[in-house]
């Protein structure tokens, strides 16, 4: 049984809990603030924490100079491409694993996720050098391709975890009910899947949403995604802090968003399953 | 049903691998090309001669460490926090995991310049108004400045996994060790903390396995410098093949550190082994 | 009809064989139980009836029809399992008629065979709910509606009741012999308890190890068993063994005695004892009684009210008549 927790001592954890909390979270909530500020009361000293002439003069400059919308879609169709191809992938591969396993499964799993260690910058320059003469550099296809590999062992390994809590003994059920193969995968086994495909493909969406070393190597400004857009504001022109949080503000809140709403799942994913 | 799966990422590894290894042996430079001719050991040599080689292992060995020692003690304390009874725990919770979310070029500049900038950065307007000297923290502490970054980045992942961790601990084993006379610093020592163990065993090698890799947070805040006092493995390796196009030195050192990686993967896929079998 | 013949069937994992060839009839209506401690094979049997298991050697037959061969779903046969394995994102309505969807009914004569089974389960005011929002015992009772709904040539039980607490495992013990007492369908029950398979069986198939030890009614088991190993298994508190001497002088490896088969008293009877723990059931008690002379402590029923404390010195008195006696390789000597 849960004791209850003297009311005095819950006042202080909250106090601390909340004060540690806003710290962390204190470097995004300025980036926010600090995009609705002009240029000049970006620097003021001594910055202004809420009461300033809220304004939007930043969003128009930052859209003005560059194209954010192309890089948001860039951002999109990379993350949600290579996740839904890696899917159609690994969804067919898990499955077997997870239900049909052999003698080699689990070493193939494990090889599979050994691959994921290999460092991407062993295998920069060749495929650098391939993607040069493919002409994929610099373009969305190449980007999909090289996240899809980059993540299949993720999303291999996190549909398998997910698979195998399945019962199989609902599985077993259908098939006593009179299910053939066909209804039992389409009443039984999609709906029961479906949440640990849904949550694979959120946590892979951000994944490749805010994956940074392939996308800047690989792009220079046709298909350059989000992580690469703001790059470009490394090197300082003027004022630009404004801007800059502006930028920063559109480049990670929709991820931020999805993974708030994915925090349960990212555990089990990016531990594979070690961590529940 | 497995096999195109297999088959890809057999692909994926095999060619690039296969041809890292091959470049590594050949003297090979994007600015003339048609000269490739086979050299041997001589960019292994070379590469690893290079001071700024040596200089590379110690700041990736500087920030793997450096970010795991903070983000487990960290961790451990967020989790114990968040663990405990509060009004708004769940809101807490998202404010703290929030930064792993933030894409790491947006992290590393806003970072830089809006809080670490010796001028307009919020901490020298701090330090102005407590009427200190503002501190260059990207001049004098370049590689510190970077940990920091990266702690603050990868922080939320170790509380989340240790969070998670604790919550999944029985509640009757620490009654049963309050029945047994310990106090909560011991209950702490002997049983919540061995209890973690094995999410932060999980936690070290995840992290480790990212934080060989950091490039990003390098790249748009110092590009390696001053000097060589930011560059890492990761960046060397880049730097050598794609700013100074020596793709074969390039490459000896993408042979060494998928080397170093695989003695850490080694120890990571046991652990995740064993699970399996459990 | 439900008439199930095994016809030489085993069952061998990789190389080990958990089922050496055996037969069994199980006749149409009948009320089987296999009963044995865990791992001896019962549920690999249910499962090989079912189709969910294949068959290494052998053939199965459901009315005179080879189904060796036929899928699970063609089977005609609907089964209870231990965890319920009801289907989490249905309604308790939709659960119960999965079947019929699968069959192809149409919907009024669905939901016309939903209703009834969800009445006669006391389930009706659940329909809409999910599993997850169930009790054990309502889970329980929508398994069975969901094996009901289709009329199925017999029932398959895994240890249904395994999972319920004591009361409620009474209940449904009673709930599922009324079930076949009205529909007269063939149904083959798993379990390992032995309370369970004397109270609901009509025929008992002991099992130890694939190997069928004995088929027969409750009472033929009790009376009769073939060996020491069904003696044993059979019966509550266990029947008392003695070997040696005693054994001996009754021609006998070793004799057995069951607890109800033996009067204690002060001053009447063969054997001379100490009495240990004894447990007050209301309506009986049992002595655990220390026979120095015979080496063993025995169990013995007496009356409720029987005053006898621990330590008293006592003598027992077996009925010889009732007393089974058994040769060195465990099989009753007649």
């Amino acid at each position: 049984m849960a004791r209850a927790v003297p009311a005095r001592r819950k006042m202080l954890t909250t106090i601390l809990g909340w004060g540690v909390g806003l710290t962390i979270f204190f470097p995004i909530l300025w980036t926010f603030l600090t995009g609705f500020k002009t240029e000049a009361e970006a620097i003021a000293s001594p910055p202004s924490f809420l009461l300033f002439d809220w304004t939007l003069s930043a969003y128009d400059a930052v859209n003005q100079r560059t194209d954010y919308l192309k890089h948001f879609w860039n951002s999109v169709v990379i993350s949600f491409g290579s996740t839904g191809l890696g899917l159609l992938i690994a969804v067919p591969a898990a499955w077997a694993m997870a239900f049909v396993p052999a003698k080699r499964t689990k070493d193939i799993l494990m090889w599979m996720l050994s691959t994921k260690m290999l460092p991407p910058v062993g295998v920069l320059i060749p495929i650098y050098l391939i993607f040069r003469d493919a002409g994929l550099l610099d373009t969305r296809l190449g980007l999909v391709i090289v996240l899809t590999l980059i993540n299949l062992p993720i999303i291999v390994w996190m549909l398998f975890t997910y698979f195998r809590e399945i019962p199989v003994d609902i599985l077993e059920a259908a098939r006593m009910d009179g299910a053939e193969l066909r209804s039992e995968i389409l009443f039984v086994l999609v709906p029961m899947a479906v949440p640990g495909i849904a949550s694979t493909l959120l946590l892979n969406v951000i994944l490749a949403w805010n994956e940074a070393f392939w996308t800047l190597n690989l792009t220079a400004a046709k298909a350059a995604p989000l992580t690469a857009f703001i790059a470009s504001f490394s090197s300082p022109e003027g004022l630009f802090y404004a801007k800059l949080s502006a930028a920063s503000t559109m480049a990670i809140a929709p991820i931020l968003i999805v993974g708030w709403f994915s925090q349960k799942q990212l555990v089990r994913g990016l531990t594979f399953g070690a961590v529940k | 049903m497995i096999s195109p799966a297999v088959a890809l990422l057999l692909c994926w590894m095999l060619v690039p691998l296969g041809l890292t290894l091959y470049f590594s042996f050949l003297r090979y430079n994007l600015l003339m090309p048609g000269m490739e001719q086979w050299t041997g050991w001589t960019n292994y040599y070379f590469f690893l001669t290079d001071p700024s080689f040596w200089d590379a292992i110690r700041n990736t060995l500087t920030l793997v460490i450096g970010v795991l020692i903070i983000t487990i003690i960290g961790g451990v304390l967020l989790a114990l926090l968040l663990d405990q009874e509060m009004w708004g725990r769940n809101i807490v919770r998202l404010l703290v995991i929030a930064p792993f979310f933030v894409m790491p070029t947006v992290s590393a500049l806003v970072w830089k310049n809006m809080f670490m900038n010796p001028v307009n950065g919020l901490f020298a307007q701090l330090s102005g108004l407590l009427g200190l000297e503002p501190f260059d923290f990207f001049a004098h502490a370049p590689l510190s400045s970077i940990i920091a970054i990266v702690s603050w980045q990868w922080l939320p992942f170790a509380t989340l996994i240790l969070l998670t961790a604790l919550q999944s601990l029985d509640r009757e084993q620490l009654e049963a060790s309050e029945m047994d006379g310990a106090g909560s610093i011991n209950r702490l020592l002997f049983i919540v903390l061995p209890h973690l163990a094995r999410a932060i065993t999980v936690v070290i090698l995840i992290q480790t396995i990212f934080l060989l890799s950091i490039f990003a947070e390098i790249l748009v805040t110092t590009n390696g410098g001053p000097g060589t006092a930011t560059t890492n493995l990761t960046f060397l390796v880049y730097a050598q093949s794609l700013l100074q196009f020596d793709v074969g030195g390039g490459s000896a050192g993408g042979v060494i550190a998928i080397v170093l990686a695989n003695i850490v993967a080694i120890f990571l896929m046991r652990m995740i082994g064993r699970n399996l079998d459990a | 009809m439900g008439l199930i013949t095994l016809k030489n069937v085993s069952k061998s994992f990789d190389d080990v064989e958990v089922i050496p060839p055996l037969d069994l009839e199980i006749r149409d209506g009948e009320f089987v139980v296999f009963v044995g401690p865990s791992g001896c094979g019962k549920s690999t049997l249910l499962r090989l009836i079912a189709g969910l298991e294949d068959i290494t050697s052998g053939r199965v037959e459901i009315d005179g029809v080879d189904v060796t061969e036929v899928p699970p779903a063609r089977r005609r046969l609907a089964m209870v399992f231990q965890s319920y394995a009801l289907y989490p994102h249905m309604s308790v309505r939709k659960n119960i008629a999965f079947p019929l969807r699968m069959a192809k009914l149409d919907k009024a004569e669905q939901s016309r065979r939903v209703e009834s089974a969800a009445h006669v389960l006391n389930l009706t005011e659940y329909l809409d709910r999910r599993p997850g929002q169930l009790s054990g015992g309502q889970r329980q009772r929508v398994a069975i509606g969901r094996a009901i709904v289709r009329e199925p040539e017999a029932f398959l039980f895994d240890e249904p009741l395994s999972n319920l607490d004591a009361a409620l495992r009474v209940n449904m013990r009673l709930e599922i012999s009324e079930l076949h007492q009205s529909l007269k369908t063939t149904m083959i029950y798993v379990t390992h308890d032995q309370v369970e398979a004397m109270t609901m069986a009509d025929k008992i198939v002991v099992l130890q190890a694939g190997v069928i030890e004995q088929v027969g009614s409750p009472l033929e088991l009790y009376h009769n068993p073939r060996n020491l190993f069904v003696a044993s298994f059979i019966g509550s508190p266990k029947m008392n063994f003695l070997r040696g001497d005693e054994a001996d002088r009754h021609g006998a490896h070793t004799i057995g005695i069951r607890p109800e088969h033996i009067r204690i008293s002060a001053n009447e009877g063969e054997w001379k004892g100490t009495v240990g723990v004894s447990e007050h059931l209301g309506a009986d008690t049992f002595f655990h009684v220390r026979c120095e002379e015979l080496g063993a402590t025995l169990t013995v029923r007496a009356d409720g009210d029987n005053p006898l404390q621990y330590g008293d010195s006592v003598l027992l008195a077996p009925e010889l008549a009732k007393l089974q006696r058994f040769d060195a390789d465990g099989l009753r000597i007649t």
